[in-house]
């Protein structure tokens, strides 16, 4: 198949590129960047005309709900939910049911992912068997069969023996671990600790639920030299932990999420449990840092931290109601929204969505990866096509996701994605409604 | 975007349901406080009714134990000529593994008027208040450590009985705030009537670190807290809460925090003592203190009775 996209502008960040022109697809590749190789004849013209034509985003934290909570998405919806939203590859959590701590659970999704011909589904495996941070799981075996890295998803490693072993071992195979920074006994509250925890009389996680688990995985990394990821940071101490120990030689990356970029504790209003989330909301100078961070680059990545939750789980009680929101509509807009108000060059807003998340990626899977999150001539046709210019509405209900729970709701945004390609195909498209 | 509006109030300002203290006018609470003084004589007769609630159904639904309240509730509302309905939630629906939502959508349908609602987790009567049809008003009779409004509106119905006016008064709340829905509404209530200083005094793990920006000086020394305070609320010391790390023992407790006729003589001579019970005498608080010349325990309980009369006629008149 020949794709031509012509009339749009072309932005790449990974090779800093910002100009208009055409871009030619063939056979899945991309054949040309600005200008035509001789003789190219396109099968399909899209006629991006005051579109941005991007890398297609590249979100690191999306929950997909297979095996085990189909009740609360599909493989189906939520890919199909990523190509909406201009996602054309992903970062799947081990925190299933069970929990990908096998090659053959993770082999199946991975057929099932790709056979569904939707975005592209980097499974990430379970650095403890069950989650249950007792043993060690097949991490070599999880590798072969597709694992980019290895999490515990939301559950702390408690023992710190354990942790040490699995840094270790992951270590000797140059194995990226992705980790969240919370401690198991700080972090058993609803919402953040704060002025709103206590009024609303929710139980409070403090920072320092973040900042000491920071401080012990900082140590054990001094012993054992990994990579680590920190997955979604939620706090202005913590970030400042990560600096320090990142110009100490540390080899650390990070990401944060949209929901801790955009909002604060605030916006559980009156027990609005569309915003239980975690991590939790903290205040607005830990949101101001993190958006600061993030411009700065010392937060590498901007993730959607999708998590669709089903209505029954959310129609209870703040805190009973399970945590999470839907997001893999909303990347690409809230990164924009959140540019657009630090005046940034779309280049660099972008970035954080597509050629920065991609070069963490490719950390774990190298050969899998070439092209991801750029758009470059003999490289993988992965495109979003948007329309910077239309703003929307946020209205739950028509997500294509199964969970229509976002904080976000009501929210105008701006930027809508016209196009999406997966390897050169189109994959969203006004005939994709 | 529902849960960001005030959901006790319609579109006028008035209020349909009771949820929490918080974010009510001086006025609203004014209001409650005046129509309870009306109805504190209802209890004088010897026809203890009037007919404000005639034709409507109550239900009582207490998805965590109590007997007190619950038993005012009944009271108020059957005075109010109101048809009460009290359900042992505890021991039907929730443990059929009904969830919350659909218990209140059968009750709903059983034609309810009112719901009188407790519930361990904080904001479930939110929950309910969102989903119950216009013409049906919740009142949160307790929820997690967030709320308990009528006790927080009684407390200050006391208040104004003994002391008559808040502009000048000190009050000193005592004893496990962290966990206390009665300490965060009576600080609503009495900051919003305008109380010159309210006080919380408790160990560090017992009041939590974020909770002077509601309005309140915290004290650690009980000493410091009660000196020249005029009315002194204690607060239950709650026996399930003691199991974890956040007191070394009861006795502890009292060694420190627990009101004694001599600790009381720190506090104003005419310093009145309240305490939401159920008391436990020797935990947070000496029998001779309970049963002494300052404390207004017992007369908590019937204002209790008028308050609640007053919210629920006053709810139950106005619409969404």
């Amino acid at each position: 198949m020949r794709i031509l996209i012509k009339n749009g502008r072309i932005i790449d960040p990974a090779s800093g590129w910002d100009r208009p022109g055409p871009l030619a697809i063939a056979h899945g590749c991309i054949v040309g960047r600005g200008q035509l190789p001789d003789g190219f004849e396109p099968q399909q013209v899209i006629d991006a005309s005051g579109c941005w034509v991007i890398p297609g985003l590249v979100d690191l934290a999306a929950r997909l709900r297979e095996p085990g909570c189909e009740h609360q998405g599909m493989l189906a919806s939520e890919l199909a939910a990523a190509v909406a939203g201009g996602v054309t590859s992903l970062v799947c959590l081990p925190d299933t049911d069970p929990a990908l701590d096998e090659p053959g659970p993770v082999e199946m999704l991975r057929f099932r992912a790709q056979n569904l011909h939707q975005a592209r589904v980097f499974p990430l495996g379970a650095l403890t068997r069950g989650l249950q941070g007792e043993n060690l799981t097949d991490m070599v075996a999880l590798h072969q069969a597709g694992c980019i890295g290895f999490s515990q998803a939301e559950h702390a490693v408690t023992n710190t023996q354990v942790l040490y072993r699995a840094l270790q071992y992951a270590a000797t195979f140059d194995y990226p671990v992705w980790l969240r920074a919370q401690d198991a006994f700080l972090g058993t509250g609803i919402a953040a600790s704060g002025a709103l925890a206590t009024r609303l009389g929710l139980s409070g996680v403090p920072v320092a639920a973040e900042t000491i688990a920071l401080h012990t995985l900082f140590e054990l990394m001094r012993l054992t030299g990994g990579a680590v990821h920190i997955c979604r940071l939620s706090s202005a101490q913590g970030l400042q932990l990560l600096r320090q120990a990142r110009a100490q030689g540390l080899r650390i990356s990070c990401d944060v999420s949209i929901n801790s970029l955009h909002l604060t504790d605030a916006d559980i209003a009156y027990f609005d449990s569309s915003a239980r989330l975690n991590p939790p909301l903290r205040q607005q100078r830990d949101r101001d840092a993190l958006r600061e961070g993030l411009a700065d680059g010392s937060i590498n990545a901007l993730v959607s931290d999708h998590t669709p939750v089903d209505a029954n789980a959310k129609a209870l009680p703040f805190g009973q109601a399970e945590p999470g929101a839907s997001g893999l509509e909303l990347l690409l807009s809230l990164a924009l929204k959140w540019g657009q108000e630090r005046g940034l060059e779309p280049l660099q807003t972008l970035a954080t969505v597509t050629s920065a998340p991609a070069h963490i990626l490719s950390m774990g899977a190298p050969s899998r990866l070439a092209g991801c999150g750029r758009l470059q001539v003999n490289e993988v046709a992965d495109v979003c096509v948007f329309d910077p210019h239309t703003s929307w509405t946020v209205q739950p209900a028509q997500l294509r996701s199964q969970g229509k729970h976002t904080p976000f709701n009501g929210y105008e945004l701006p930027g809508r994605v016209r196009w999406t390609l997966v390897n050169g195909q189109l994959r969203f498209g006004p005939a994709h409604p | 975007m529902l849960a960001k509006h005030n959901p006790q109030l319609n579109r006028h300002g008035e209020l349909i349901h009771l949820l929490s203290v918080e974010g009510l006018s001086r006025d609203i609470l004014t209001h409650i406080l005046d129509t309870a003084t009306r109805f504190v004589s209802v209890s004088d007769r010897d026809i203890k009714k009037v007919p404000l609630l005639r034709g409507k159904t109550l239900f009582n639904l207490f998805f965590e134990n109590s007997t007190r309240t619950r038993t005012t509730f009944e009271i108020a509302a059957t005075r109010l000529s109101a048809d009460v309905i009290n359900l042992d939630i505890a021991r039907s629906s929730a443990s059929k593994g009904e969830s919350l939502l659909d218990t209140i959508a059968n009750l709903s349908a059983m034609a309810a008027d009112l719901f009188v609602v407790r519930h361990s987790e904080s904001g479930a009567p939110h929950l309910i208040a969102r989903h119950v049809a216009p013409h049906v008003h919740v009142i949160n009779a307790g929820d997690g450590r967030h709320a308990h409004p009528t006790q927080g509106l009684l407390d200050a119905y006391t208040i104004r009985h003994y002391k008559k006016n808040f502009s000048d008064l000190t009050v000193a709340i005592v004893g496990d705030v962290l966990h206390s829905r009665v300490a965060r509404s009576d600080i609503h209530a009495l900051t919003t009537l305008g109380c010159a200083e309210v006080r919380v005094v408790g160990p560090r793990t017992l009041v939590p670190a974020d909770i002077a920006p509601l309005g309140v000086r915290v004290f650690h020394d009980l000493k410091q807290g009660l000196t020249d305070c005029d009315v002194v609320i204690m607060l239950r010391l709650q026996n399930e809460r003691m199991n974890g790390a956040l007191l070394p023992s009861t006795s502890e407790f009292f060694k420190s925090y627990g009101l004694t006729p001599e600790r009381l003589l720190w506090a104003k001579p005419d310093a009145i003592v309240m305490h939401p019970g159920p008391i436990n005498r020797g935990v947070e608080i000496d029998s001779a203190v309970v049963d002494g010349a300052q404390s207004v325990i017992l007369p908590q309980v019937g204002f209790g009775i008028a308050v609640r009369m007053a919210v629920m006629g006053i709810v139950a008149g106005n619409d969404a």
